[in-house]
Protein backbone atom coordinates (compact mmCIF):
# COMPACT_ATOMS: atom_id res chain seq x y z
CA UNK A 1 0.00 0.00 0.00
CA UNK A 2 2.79 2.42 1.01
CA UNK A 3 6.27 1.78 -0.35
CA UNK A 4 9.14 3.95 0.82
CA UNK A 5 12.23 3.30 -1.24
CA UNK A 6 15.70 4.59 -0.33
CA UNK A 7 14.85 8.04 0.99
CA UNK A 8 17.54 10.43 2.24
CA UNK A 9 16.43 13.56 4.07
CA UNK A 10 18.64 16.42 5.21
CA UNK A 11 18.15 19.42 7.48
CA UNK A 12 20.81 21.69 5.99
CA UNK A 13 23.99 19.68 6.50
CA UNK A 14 22.48 17.23 8.93
CA UNK A 15 21.72 13.89 7.33
CA UNK A 16 18.64 12.89 9.33
CA UNK A 17 17.28 9.93 7.33
CA UNK A 18 19.82 7.69 5.63
CA UNK A 19 18.64 5.43 2.85
CA UNK A 20 15.43 4.19 4.49
CA UNK A 21 13.35 1.55 2.70
CA UNK A 22 10.20 0.01 4.15
CA UNK A 23 6.61 -0.75 3.32
CA UNK A 24 3.17 -0.85 4.87
CA UNK A 25 0.70 -3.38 3.48
CA UNK A 26 -3.06 -2.94 3.36
CA UNK A 27 -4.68 -3.75 6.70
CA UNK A 28 -1.50 -3.75 8.77
CA UNK A 29 -0.38 -1.85 11.82
CA UNK A 30 3.28 -1.09 11.23
CA UNK A 31 5.37 0.73 13.79
CA UNK A 32 8.64 2.61 13.57
CA UNK A 33 10.35 2.58 16.94
CA UNK A 34 13.56 4.15 18.09
CA UNK A 35 15.03 6.75 20.40
CA UNK A 36 14.51 10.48 20.16
CA UNK A 37 16.37 11.79 17.11
CA UNK A 38 16.37 8.49 15.23
CA UNK A 39 14.52 10.14 12.33
CA UNK A 40 11.04 8.72 12.91
CA UNK A 41 9.11 11.98 12.64
CA UNK A 42 11.27 13.08 9.74
CA UNK A 43 10.17 9.98 7.84
CA UNK A 44 6.48 10.71 8.45
CA UNK A 45 6.89 14.37 7.52
CA UNK A 46 8.57 13.31 4.29
CA UNK A 47 5.78 10.88 3.44
CA UNK A 48 3.14 13.56 4.03
CA UNK A 49 4.99 15.95 1.73
CA UNK A 50 6.24 18.48 4.26
CA UNK A 51 9.87 17.52 3.69
CA UNK A 52 11.57 16.31 0.54
CA UNK A 53 13.90 13.35 0.07
CA UNK A 54 16.96 13.87 -2.08
CA UNK A 55 16.79 10.35 -3.47
CA UNK A 56 14.47 7.44 -4.01
CA UNK A 57 10.70 7.47 -4.13
CA UNK A 58 7.57 7.13 -2.05
CA UNK A 59 4.65 5.30 -3.60
CA UNK A 60 1.13 5.07 -2.19
CA UNK A 61 -1.49 2.83 -3.83
CA UNK A 62 0.93 2.39 -6.77
CA UNK A 63 1.29 6.12 -7.42
CA UNK A 64 4.34 8.26 -6.72
CA UNK A 65 3.53 10.80 -4.01
CA UNK A 66 7.04 12.04 -3.19
CA UNK A 67 6.67 15.08 -5.43
CA UNK A 68 3.22 16.11 -4.19
CA UNK A 69 2.33 18.98 -1.88
CA UNK A 70 0.88 17.98 1.51
CA UNK A 71 -2.73 18.78 0.56
CA UNK A 72 -2.45 16.52 -2.48
CA UNK A 73 -1.01 13.67 -0.42
CA UNK A 74 -3.94 13.94 1.96
CA UNK A 75 -6.36 13.89 -0.95
CA UNK A 76 -4.95 10.46 -1.92
CA UNK A 77 -6.12 9.06 1.41
CA UNK A 78 -3.06 9.38 3.61
CA UNK A 79 -3.47 11.46 6.74
CA UNK A 80 -1.07 12.28 9.53
CA UNK A 81 -1.64 13.01 13.20
CA UNK A 82 1.41 15.16 13.86
CA UNK A 83 3.74 14.96 16.82
CA UNK A 84 2.56 17.13 19.69
CA UNK A 85 -1.04 16.90 18.34
CA UNK A 86 -0.93 20.40 16.78
CA UNK A 87 -4.66 21.00 17.16
CA UNK A 88 -5.75 24.58 16.40
CA UNK A 89 -5.83 25.89 19.95
CA UNK A 90 -7.79 29.05 19.18
CA UNK A 91 -10.49 27.26 17.20
CA UNK A 92 -13.37 25.28 18.66
CA UNK A 93 -13.44 21.50 18.77
CA UNK A 94 -16.00 21.44 15.99
CA UNK A 95 -14.03 23.87 13.84
CA UNK A 96 -10.96 21.67 14.28
CA UNK A 97 -12.95 18.72 13.00
CA UNK A 98 -14.24 20.79 10.08
CA UNK A 99 -10.64 21.61 9.18
CA UNK A 100 -9.87 17.89 9.24
CA UNK A 101 -12.54 17.42 6.60
CA UNK A 102 -11.38 20.40 4.59
CA UNK A 103 -11.11 18.44 1.34
CA UNK A 104 -14.60 17.00 1.69
CA UNK A 105 -18.09 18.41 1.22
CA UNK A 106 -20.14 19.91 4.04
CA UNK A 107 -22.64 17.04 3.84
CA UNK A 108 -19.92 14.39 4.14
CA UNK A 109 -18.43 16.30 7.04
CA UNK A 110 -21.69 16.49 8.94
CA UNK A 111 -21.89 12.70 8.86
CA UNK A 112 -18.22 12.28 9.77
CA UNK A 113 -18.50 14.73 12.66
CA UNK A 114 -21.26 12.69 14.24
CA UNK A 115 -19.15 9.53 13.74
CA UNK A 116 -16.24 11.20 15.52
CA UNK A 117 -18.53 12.34 18.34
CA UNK A 118 -19.90 8.87 18.85
CA UNK A 119 -16.35 7.50 19.00
CA UNK A 120 -15.16 10.30 21.29
CA UNK A 121 -18.10 11.41 23.47
CA UNK A 122 -15.80 13.77 25.36
CA UNK A 123 -15.35 15.80 22.20
CA UNK A 124 -19.10 16.05 21.71
CA UNK A 125 -19.44 17.51 25.21
CA UNK A 126 -16.83 20.12 24.37
CA UNK A 127 -17.75 20.88 20.79
CA UNK A 128 -18.13 24.64 21.32
CA UNK A 129 -15.02 25.01 23.48
CA UNK A 130 -11.77 26.21 21.96
CA UNK A 131 -9.23 23.41 21.74
CA UNK A 132 -6.77 25.29 23.95
CA UNK A 133 -8.99 24.52 26.94
CA UNK A 134 -8.81 20.74 26.45
CA UNK A 135 -6.56 18.41 28.44
CA UNK A 136 -3.65 16.63 26.74
CA UNK A 137 -5.62 13.40 26.31
CA UNK A 138 -8.63 15.23 24.90
CA UNK A 139 -6.37 17.11 22.50
CA UNK A 140 -4.92 13.78 21.32
CA UNK A 141 -8.46 12.49 20.75
CA UNK A 142 -9.25 15.66 18.84
CA UNK A 143 -6.11 15.29 16.73
CA UNK A 144 -7.11 11.72 15.89
CA UNK A 145 -10.73 12.63 15.25
CA UNK A 146 -9.57 15.46 13.05
CA UNK A 147 -7.41 13.09 11.00
CA UNK A 148 -10.34 10.67 10.69
CA UNK A 149 -12.47 13.39 9.13
CA UNK A 150 -10.54 12.96 5.90
CA UNK A 151 -11.59 9.27 5.81
CA UNK A 152 -7.98 8.12 5.36
CA UNK A 153 -6.98 4.76 3.88
CA UNK A 154 -3.77 4.97 5.84
CA UNK A 155 -3.32 6.95 9.03
CA UNK A 156 0.11 7.94 10.30
CA UNK A 157 0.31 8.60 14.01
CA UNK A 158 3.34 10.42 15.39
CA UNK A 159 3.95 9.74 19.10
CA UNK A 160 0.31 9.63 20.17
CA UNK A 161 1.32 8.68 23.72
CA UNK A 162 3.62 11.64 24.23
CA UNK A 163 3.05 13.45 27.51
CA UNK A 164 0.02 11.40 28.49
CA UNK A 165 -0.63 9.55 31.76
CA UNK A 166 -0.37 5.72 31.51
CA UNK A 167 -4.12 5.23 31.73
CA UNK A 168 -4.68 7.64 28.86
CA UNK A 169 -1.95 5.96 26.85
CA UNK A 170 -3.85 2.67 27.10
CA UNK A 171 -7.03 4.44 26.04
CA UNK A 172 -5.33 6.01 23.02
CA UNK A 173 -3.88 2.64 21.98
CA UNK A 174 -7.30 1.02 22.35
CA UNK A 175 -8.65 3.64 19.96
CA UNK A 176 -5.84 2.89 17.51
CA UNK A 177 -6.81 -0.79 17.64
CA UNK A 178 -10.47 0.08 17.07
CA UNK A 179 -9.62 2.26 14.06
CA UNK A 180 -7.56 -0.58 12.68
CA UNK A 181 -10.38 -3.05 13.25
CA UNK A 182 -12.67 -0.67 11.38
CA UNK A 183 -10.43 -0.97 8.31
CA UNK A 184 -7.83 1.77 8.55
CA UNK A 185 -4.22 0.82 7.89
CA UNK A 186 -1.92 2.31 10.51
CA UNK A 187 1.67 3.54 10.48
CA UNK A 188 2.63 4.28 14.06
CA UNK A 189 5.73 6.09 15.28
CA UNK A 190 6.45 5.65 18.97
CA UNK A 191 9.06 5.98 21.66
CA UNK A 192 6.91 3.77 23.85
CA UNK A 193 8.19 0.62 22.17
CA UNK A 194 6.42 -1.78 24.53
CA UNK A 195 2.99 -0.38 23.70
CA UNK A 196 3.73 0.00 20.01
CA UNK A 197 5.06 -3.55 19.58
CA UNK A 198 2.16 -5.00 21.53
CA UNK A 199 -0.42 -3.75 19.01
CA UNK A 200 1.61 -3.80 15.76
CA UNK A 201 1.88 -6.55 13.14
CA UNK A 202 5.36 -5.60 12.03
CA UNK A 203 8.00 -3.16 13.20
CA UNK A 204 11.14 -1.39 12.04
CA UNK A 205 13.74 -0.30 14.56
CA UNK A 206 15.55 2.94 13.78
CA UNK A 207 18.86 4.22 15.04
CA UNK A 208 20.33 7.57 13.94
CA UNK A 209 18.52 7.61 10.63
CA UNK A 210 18.99 3.95 9.67
CA UNK A 211 16.84 0.85 9.99
CA UNK A 212 18.81 -1.53 12.18
CA UNK A 213 16.21 -4.27 12.62
CA UNK A 214 12.88 -5.27 11.22
CA UNK A 215 10.41 -8.08 11.60
CA UNK A 216 7.23 -9.35 13.20
CA UNK A 217 6.33 -7.17 16.17
CA UNK A 218 5.79 -10.21 18.39
CA UNK A 219 9.24 -11.54 17.56
CA UNK A 220 10.91 -8.17 18.21
CA UNK A 221 9.14 -7.96 21.53
CA UNK A 222 10.99 -11.16 22.51
CA UNK A 223 14.31 -10.12 20.99
CA UNK A 224 17.08 -9.61 23.53
CA UNK A 225 18.67 -6.65 21.79
CA UNK A 226 15.33 -4.87 21.51
CA UNK A 227 14.49 -5.66 25.10
CA UNK A 228 17.73 -4.21 26.37
CA UNK A 229 17.81 -1.15 24.12
CA UNK A 230 14.14 -0.11 24.04
CA UNK A 231 12.25 -1.89 26.75
CA UNK A 232 14.68 -1.07 29.52
CA UNK A 233 15.51 -4.62 30.49
CA UNK B 1 -22.06 75.63 22.74
CA UNK B 2 -19.57 76.55 20.04
CA UNK B 3 -17.01 74.39 21.82
CA UNK B 4 -19.39 71.43 21.95
CA UNK B 5 -20.25 71.64 18.28
CA UNK B 6 -16.53 71.86 17.40
CA UNK B 7 -15.91 68.85 19.57
CA UNK B 8 -18.79 67.00 17.94
CA UNK B 9 -17.58 67.68 14.44
CA UNK B 10 -14.05 66.65 15.44
CA UNK B 11 -15.43 63.38 16.80
CA UNK B 12 -17.13 62.79 13.45
CA UNK B 13 -13.85 63.65 11.71
CA UNK B 14 -12.09 61.21 13.99
CA UNK B 15 -14.55 58.46 13.17
CA UNK B 16 -14.22 59.20 9.49
CA UNK B 17 -10.43 59.11 9.32
CA UNK B 18 -10.43 56.31 11.89
CA UNK B 19 -12.62 54.27 9.55
CA UNK B 20 -10.04 54.58 6.81
CA UNK B 21 -7.17 53.70 9.17
CA UNK B 22 -9.15 50.72 10.41
CA UNK B 23 -9.78 49.36 6.90
CA UNK B 24 -6.10 49.70 6.05
CA UNK B 25 -5.00 48.28 9.42
CA UNK B 26 -7.15 45.20 8.78
CA UNK B 27 -5.09 44.48 5.67
CA UNK B 28 -1.85 44.79 7.64
CA UNK B 29 -3.11 42.56 10.40
CA UNK B 30 -4.53 39.85 8.13
CA UNK B 31 -1.31 39.55 6.17
CA UNK B 32 0.82 39.60 9.31
CA UNK B 33 -1.40 36.98 10.90
CA UNK B 34 -0.94 34.59 8.04
CA UNK B 35 2.66 34.97 6.85
CA UNK B 36 4.23 37.11 9.60
CA UNK B 37 5.02 39.87 7.12
CA UNK B 38 4.67 43.59 7.78
CA UNK B 39 3.52 44.37 4.27
CA UNK B 40 4.83 47.89 3.86
CA UNK B 41 3.58 47.96 0.28
CA UNK B 42 0.02 47.85 1.62
CA UNK B 43 -0.32 51.64 1.85
CA UNK B 44 0.77 52.01 -1.76
CA UNK B 45 -2.07 49.80 -2.91
CA UNK B 46 -4.37 52.56 -1.66
CA UNK B 47 -2.41 55.04 -3.75
CA UNK B 48 -2.90 52.86 -6.83
CA UNK B 49 -6.61 52.56 -6.06
CA UNK B 50 -6.83 56.34 -5.79
CA UNK B 51 -5.15 56.79 -9.18
CA UNK B 52 -7.63 54.36 -10.69
CA UNK B 53 -10.50 56.49 -9.40
CA UNK B 54 -8.82 59.63 -10.69
CA UNK B 55 -8.19 58.12 -14.15
CA UNK B 56 -11.65 56.73 -14.52
CA UNK B 57 -13.57 59.77 -13.26
CA UNK B 58 -11.42 62.72 -14.38
CA UNK B 59 -10.01 61.22 -17.60
CA UNK B 60 -12.58 58.79 -18.85
CA UNK B 61 -15.66 60.27 -17.21
CA UNK B 62 -16.92 56.93 -15.93
CA UNK B 63 -19.86 56.77 -13.58
CA UNK B 64 -18.66 56.93 -9.92
CA UNK B 65 -19.95 53.42 -9.24
CA UNK B 66 -17.90 52.08 -12.15
CA UNK B 67 -14.75 53.84 -10.96
CA UNK B 68 -15.27 52.61 -7.41
CA UNK B 69 -15.63 49.04 -8.62
CA UNK B 70 -12.58 49.43 -10.86
CA UNK B 71 -10.52 50.74 -7.93
CA UNK B 72 -11.47 47.75 -5.79
CA UNK B 73 -10.83 45.25 -8.59
CA UNK B 74 -7.45 46.75 -9.50
CA UNK B 75 -6.32 46.96 -5.85
CA UNK B 76 -7.36 43.37 -5.20
CA UNK B 77 -5.60 42.10 -8.29
CA UNK B 78 -2.49 44.11 -7.51
CA UNK B 79 -2.31 42.72 -3.97
CA UNK B 80 -2.62 39.14 -5.20
CA UNK B 81 -0.07 39.68 -7.98
CA UNK B 82 2.45 41.25 -5.58
CA UNK B 83 2.11 38.26 -3.29
CA UNK B 84 2.55 35.77 -6.11
CA UNK B 85 5.47 37.52 -7.78
CA UNK B 86 7.38 39.00 -4.86
CA UNK B 87 6.48 37.19 -1.63
CA UNK B 88 5.56 33.61 -2.56
CA UNK B 89 9.07 32.74 -3.86
CA UNK B 90 10.45 33.82 -0.46
CA UNK B 91 8.15 31.69 1.64
CA UNK B 92 10.95 29.64 3.16
CA UNK B 93 13.42 32.56 3.35
CA UNK B 94 14.17 34.51 6.52
CA UNK B 95 11.46 36.99 7.43
CA UNK B 96 13.88 39.88 6.99
CA UNK B 97 14.19 39.14 3.24
CA UNK B 98 10.43 39.30 2.99
CA UNK B 99 10.29 42.62 4.85
CA UNK B 100 12.99 44.15 2.65
CA UNK B 101 11.12 42.95 -0.44
CA UNK B 102 7.94 44.61 0.82
CA UNK B 103 9.79 47.90 1.26
CA UNK B 104 11.23 47.47 -2.23
CA UNK B 105 7.76 46.97 -3.72
CA UNK B 106 6.60 50.08 -1.90
CA UNK B 107 9.43 52.15 -3.42
CA UNK B 108 8.77 50.63 -6.82
CA UNK B 109 5.10 51.61 -6.76
CA UNK B 110 5.71 55.12 -5.41
CA UNK B 111 8.51 55.96 -7.81
CA UNK B 112 6.89 54.16 -10.73
CA UNK B 113 3.74 56.25 -10.34
CA UNK B 114 5.82 59.39 -9.92
CA UNK B 115 7.60 58.57 -13.17
CA UNK B 116 4.38 57.94 -15.06
CA UNK B 117 2.06 60.57 -13.62
CA UNK B 118 4.46 63.13 -12.15
CA UNK B 119 4.99 64.10 -8.51
CA UNK B 120 2.11 66.54 -8.31
CA UNK B 121 -1.25 65.72 -6.78
CA UNK B 122 -4.13 64.84 -9.08
CA UNK B 123 -7.42 66.43 -8.14
CA UNK B 124 -10.32 64.03 -8.19
CA UNK B 125 -13.67 65.70 -8.81
CA UNK B 126 -16.34 65.11 -6.18
CA UNK B 127 -17.79 61.77 -6.98
CA UNK B 128 -19.60 60.89 -3.78
CA UNK B 129 -22.15 63.64 -3.44
CA UNK B 130 -25.32 63.63 -1.43
CA UNK B 131 -27.18 65.41 1.35
CA UNK B 132 -25.40 66.17 4.61
CA UNK B 133 -27.12 65.80 7.95
CA UNK B 134 -27.61 68.73 10.30
CA UNK B 135 -27.75 68.14 14.02
CA UNK B 136 -28.34 71.46 15.74
CA UNK B 137 -25.43 73.66 14.77
CA UNK B 138 -23.24 70.74 13.72
CA UNK B 139 -23.14 69.21 10.27
CA UNK B 140 -22.21 65.68 9.29
CA UNK B 141 -21.03 65.55 5.72
CA UNK B 142 -22.32 62.97 3.27
CA UNK B 143 -18.84 61.55 2.83
CA UNK B 144 -18.48 61.06 6.59
CA UNK B 145 -21.75 59.17 6.72
CA UNK B 146 -20.81 57.00 3.75
CA UNK B 147 -17.33 56.33 5.13
CA UNK B 148 -18.50 55.27 8.56
CA UNK B 149 -21.41 53.17 7.28
CA UNK B 150 -19.34 51.44 4.59
CA UNK B 151 -16.58 50.70 7.09
CA UNK B 152 -18.96 49.18 9.61
CA UNK B 153 -20.52 47.04 6.86
CA UNK B 154 -17.08 45.92 5.66
CA UNK B 155 -16.08 44.98 9.19
CA UNK B 156 -19.25 42.99 9.73
CA UNK B 157 -18.77 41.24 6.40
CA UNK B 158 -15.14 40.44 7.13
CA UNK B 159 -15.95 39.13 10.59
CA UNK B 160 -18.60 36.84 9.14
CA UNK B 161 -16.22 35.66 6.45
CA UNK B 162 -13.39 34.88 8.86
CA UNK B 163 -15.56 33.27 11.53
CA UNK B 164 -18.11 31.34 9.50
CA UNK B 165 -16.94 30.49 6.01
CA UNK B 166 -14.74 27.60 5.00
CA UNK B 167 -12.01 29.82 3.53
CA UNK B 168 -12.13 32.10 6.56
CA UNK B 169 -11.65 29.17 8.90
CA UNK B 170 -8.81 27.95 6.71
CA UNK B 171 -7.22 31.40 7.09
CA UNK B 172 -7.42 31.13 10.87
CA UNK B 173 -6.00 27.61 10.75
CA UNK B 174 -3.08 28.67 8.55
CA UNK B 175 -2.33 31.68 10.72
CA UNK B 176 -2.27 29.52 13.83
CA UNK B 177 -0.22 26.59 12.50
CA UNK B 178 0.76 26.55 8.85
CA UNK B 179 2.19 23.01 8.96
CA UNK B 180 -0.83 21.46 10.64
CA UNK B 181 -3.14 23.34 8.27
CA UNK B 182 -1.36 21.74 5.31
CA UNK B 183 -1.86 18.33 6.86
CA UNK B 184 -5.61 19.05 6.87
CA UNK B 185 -5.49 19.38 3.09
CA UNK B 186 -5.65 23.16 3.13
CA UNK B 187 -3.94 24.61 0.08
CA UNK B 188 -1.52 27.22 1.42
CA UNK B 189 -1.15 29.14 -1.83
CA UNK B 190 -4.90 29.55 -2.26
CA UNK B 191 -5.42 30.58 1.34
CA UNK B 192 -2.59 33.12 1.31
CA UNK B 193 -3.78 34.57 -2.02
CA UNK B 194 -7.27 34.83 -0.59
CA UNK B 195 -5.93 36.72 2.43
CA UNK B 196 -4.07 39.18 0.22
CA UNK B 197 -7.17 39.58 -1.93
CA UNK B 198 -9.32 40.43 1.09
CA UNK B 199 -6.77 42.84 2.56
CA UNK B 200 -6.23 44.57 -0.77
CA UNK B 201 -9.94 44.81 -1.50
CA UNK B 202 -10.34 46.63 1.82
CA UNK B 203 -7.46 48.89 0.77
CA UNK B 204 -9.32 49.58 -2.49
CA UNK B 205 -12.42 50.57 -0.54
CA UNK B 206 -10.24 52.70 1.74
CA UNK B 207 -8.81 54.53 -1.29
CA UNK B 208 -12.30 55.46 -2.45
CA UNK B 209 -13.29 56.62 1.02
CA UNK B 210 -10.06 58.58 1.35
CA UNK B 211 -10.74 60.40 -1.91
CA UNK B 212 -14.28 61.20 -0.83
CA UNK B 213 -12.88 63.39 1.93
CA UNK B 214 -9.45 64.54 0.69
CA UNK B 215 -10.15 64.65 -3.04
CA UNK B 216 -6.63 64.21 -4.36
CA UNK B 217 -4.22 61.46 -5.28
CA UNK B 218 -0.42 61.67 -5.18
CA UNK B 219 2.33 59.03 -5.52
CA UNK B 220 3.34 59.25 -1.86
CA UNK B 221 -0.15 59.48 -0.34
CA UNK B 222 0.00 55.82 0.67
CA UNK B 223 3.12 56.01 2.77
CA UNK B 224 1.88 58.21 5.63
CA UNK B 225 -1.59 56.66 5.53
CA UNK B 226 0.00 53.20 5.53
CA UNK B 227 2.31 54.03 8.41
CA UNK B 228 -0.52 55.36 10.55
CA UNK B 229 -2.63 52.32 9.78
CA UNK B 230 0.37 50.22 10.75
CA UNK B 231 0.45 52.05 14.10
CA UNK B 232 -3.27 51.30 14.42
CA UNK B 233 -2.65 47.61 13.77
CA UNK B 234 0.15 47.48 16.34
CA UNK B 235 -1.95 49.40 18.86
CA UNK B 236 -4.80 46.93 18.45
CA UNK B 237 -2.46 43.95 18.54
CA UNK B 238 -1.04 42.94 15.19
CA UNK B 239 -2.69 39.81 13.83
CA UNK B 240 -5.94 40.56 15.68
CA UNK B 241 -8.79 41.72 13.42
CA UNK B 242 -10.99 43.27 16.14
CA UNK B 243 -7.78 44.91 17.38
CA UNK B 244 -7.12 46.47 13.99
CA UNK B 245 -10.65 47.88 13.91
CA UNK B 246 -10.32 49.32 17.41
CA UNK B 247 -6.80 50.60 16.75
CA UNK B 248 -7.94 52.42 13.60
CA UNK B 249 -10.70 54.25 15.41
CA UNK B 250 -8.45 55.13 18.36
CA UNK B 251 -5.80 56.60 16.06
CA UNK B 252 -8.38 58.57 14.07
CA UNK B 253 -9.96 59.87 17.26
CA UNK B 254 -6.60 60.79 18.79
CA UNK B 255 -5.74 62.84 15.72
CA UNK B 256 -9.10 64.58 15.74
CA UNK B 257 -8.94 65.42 19.43
CA UNK B 258 -5.41 66.79 19.09
CA UNK B 259 -6.73 69.01 16.28
CA UNK B 260 -9.73 70.00 18.37
CA UNK B 261 -7.32 71.17 21.06
CA UNK B 262 -5.76 73.46 18.47
CA UNK B 263 -2.56 71.43 18.16
CA UNK B 264 -3.08 70.06 14.67
CA UNK B 265 0.61 70.44 13.80
CA UNK B 266 1.25 67.78 16.48
CA UNK B 267 -1.15 65.28 14.90
CA UNK B 268 1.45 62.99 13.32
CA UNK B 269 3.70 63.27 16.36
CA UNK B 270 0.92 62.06 18.63
CA UNK B 271 0.26 59.02 16.42
CA UNK B 272 3.88 57.93 16.52
CA UNK B 273 4.11 58.72 20.23
CA UNK B 274 1.26 56.23 20.64
CA UNK B 275 3.34 53.64 18.75
CA UNK B 276 6.31 54.21 21.05
CA UNK B 277 4.16 53.98 24.17
CA UNK B 278 2.49 50.76 22.98
CA UNK B 279 5.84 49.18 22.18
CA UNK B 280 7.19 50.15 25.59
CA UNK B 281 4.17 49.34 27.72
CA UNK B 282 2.19 46.63 25.94
CA UNK B 283 3.95 45.37 22.82
CA UNK B 284 1.23 42.82 22.14
CA UNK B 285 -1.28 45.67 21.72
CA UNK B 286 -4.75 46.12 23.18
CA UNK B 287 -6.27 42.88 21.89
CA UNK B 288 -3.24 40.88 20.80
CA UNK B 289 -2.37 37.57 22.37
CA UNK B 290 1.05 37.15 23.91
CA UNK B 291 3.12 35.42 21.28
CA UNK B 292 5.57 32.65 21.77
CA UNK B 293 8.10 32.10 19.04
CA UNK B 294 7.32 28.91 17.17
CA UNK B 295 10.11 26.36 17.35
Amino acid sequence: MLKVDNINVYYGNIHAVKGITFEVRQGEIVTLIGANGAGKSTILNTISGQLRSKTGSIRFLDETISTLQPHKVLARGLSQVPEGRRVFLQMTVEENLEMGGYTRSAAENAASISDVYSRFPRLAERRRQVAGTLSGGEQQMLAMGRALMAKPRLMMLDEPSMGLAPLLVEQIFDIVKELHAAGTTILLVEQNAQMALSIADRAYVLETGRIVMEGEAAALLEDDKVRSAYLGE
Amino acid sequence: MAFLSTLFSQVINGLQSGSIYALVALGYSMVYGIIMLLNFAHGDIIMVGAYVVWMSTANFGFHPIVSILLAVVVSTTLGVVIEKVAYAPLRSSPRLSLLITAIGISFLLENGFQLIFGAGAKVVPDFLTGPSVHLGSATISFSAIVTIVVTVLMMAGLTFLVQKTKLGKAMRAVSEDMGAAQLMGINLNTTISFTFAMGSALAGVASVLYLSSYGQASPTMGSMLGLKAFVAAVLGGIGSLPGAMLGGFVIGMAEALVSAAGLSVWKDGVVFAILIIVLLVKPTGLMGKPMTEKV
